[in-house]
């Protein structure tokens, strides 16, 4: 494995870019119809019983920006948000949870 | 598929968050058996992917749509541990500062999206992959039919939970069987997108693909990983 080891800054650079190209540029071209879940439950009515987000009015609710007028701006700016906080918080809980590299393990 | 509150009661909601939350106490235990290289990075790369890719809602028939769910497509490449928790990250995100899926249903969106995936789905992989060429095309092929299969089978763990504590009149068997036909089309583009992904991934870095370690010098799907 350590003879075969390549650096990877490289691939996850070019990786980030895409996801921020996609969600900055690319979302505001997403079909707003609604999902497999929320047509089924419509058509079926089975989300009587649905209430309010209990998180609804947060300055990111729904893929908005509160203060940005321009929907697909905010969206793309939500989005640009979201792709950094799950990049930190994921890559941060994998990095607790993995503190020893393959390469640091005992040969077996 | 992200479930709202108030879709599923909250005797269920509970279990459900109890079931997730043992989930996903297992999965950090056992994180450090997904054995690539640059696993923080990595993991962090495919959340937020996924997080990107799930606000492509793309259409399909009837005035629906659907997005990569990309719980299989996780732990292909990262393994069904940090995979799974990738997921989960993207779905607590989701929930807490999107207002995307309720903050009540966490545990039962956790199950759905991050875990039946992550395991259930990257166990049909690992079969698939058994009877399967050991070949670029033979991953690939197995990836297709479990990402399809992964958004099939969310789609009737949502049937159960609605089953178990539905807040509504029509029976399981209704609602599962309009939950199925329509997740037969999305999980259609689930397999094209996760296919298209994990064959860009083989194609530039083919030793940063978890689920492909013993095409490249590795005695892997033996020893560690589930």
């Amino acid at each position: 494995m350590t003879a075969t080891r390549r650096r990877i800054g490289g691939f996850v650079a070019v990786g980030l870019l895409v996801a921020l190209v996609l969600a900055f540029a690319v979302s505001r071209f997403a079909s707003s119809e609604p999902d497999g879940l929320e047509k089924v439950a419509a058509d079926q009515g089975i989300d009587t019983g649905a209430t309010d987000h209990a998180l609804a009015d947060g300055p990111f609710a729904d893929y908005s920006t509160k203060g940005v007028d321009d929907p697909g701006q905010g969206k793309g700016i939500a989005g640009v948000v979201g792709v950094v906080v799950t990049f930190a918080i994921a890559g941060g809980v994998a990095f607790v949870v993995t503190r020893r590299t393959p390469a640091d393990r005992p040969a077996s | 598929m992200h479930i709202p509150d108030g879709f599923i009661d909250t005797p269920v909601a509970v279990a459900a968050g109890v079931v997730a939350a043992g989930g996903v106490a297992l999965a950090l235990a056992k994180a450090d058996q997904d054995d690539l290289q640059d696993r923080a990075a990595m993991t962090g790369l495919v959340a937020a992917f996924v997080f990107a890719a799930q606000m492509l809602n793309f259409p399909v028939a009837g005035g629906t749509s659907g997005h990569l769910l990309g719980g299989l497509l996780a732990a292909v490449l990262v393994g069904p541990w940090l995979g799974s928790l990738a997921l989960t990250v993207v779905l607590v995100v989701q929930a807490l500062l999107f207002a995307d899926g309720g903050v009540s249903a966490l545990g039962l969106n956790i199950v759905n999206m991050a875990f039946v995936p992550a395991f259930v789905g990257y166990g049909l992989f690992r079969l698939a992959r058994l009877v399967l060429p050991r070949s670029r095309p033979g991953v690939l092929a197995a990836t297709a039919a479990a990402a399809f299969a992964s958004v099939v089978l969310a789609a009737l763990a949502f049937t159960v939970e609605y089953a178990l504590g539905g807040n509504g009149v029509e029976p399981a068997s209704t609602v599962g069987a309009a939950m199925v036909g329509v997740h037969v089309l999305i999980g259609i583009g689930e397999a094209v997108l996760t296919t298209l992904t994990v064959g860009a991934v083989l194609a530039s870095r083919p030793d940063l693909v978890f689920g492909a370690r013993d095409l490249h010098g590795k005695p892997a799907l033996a020893g560690a990983g589930p």
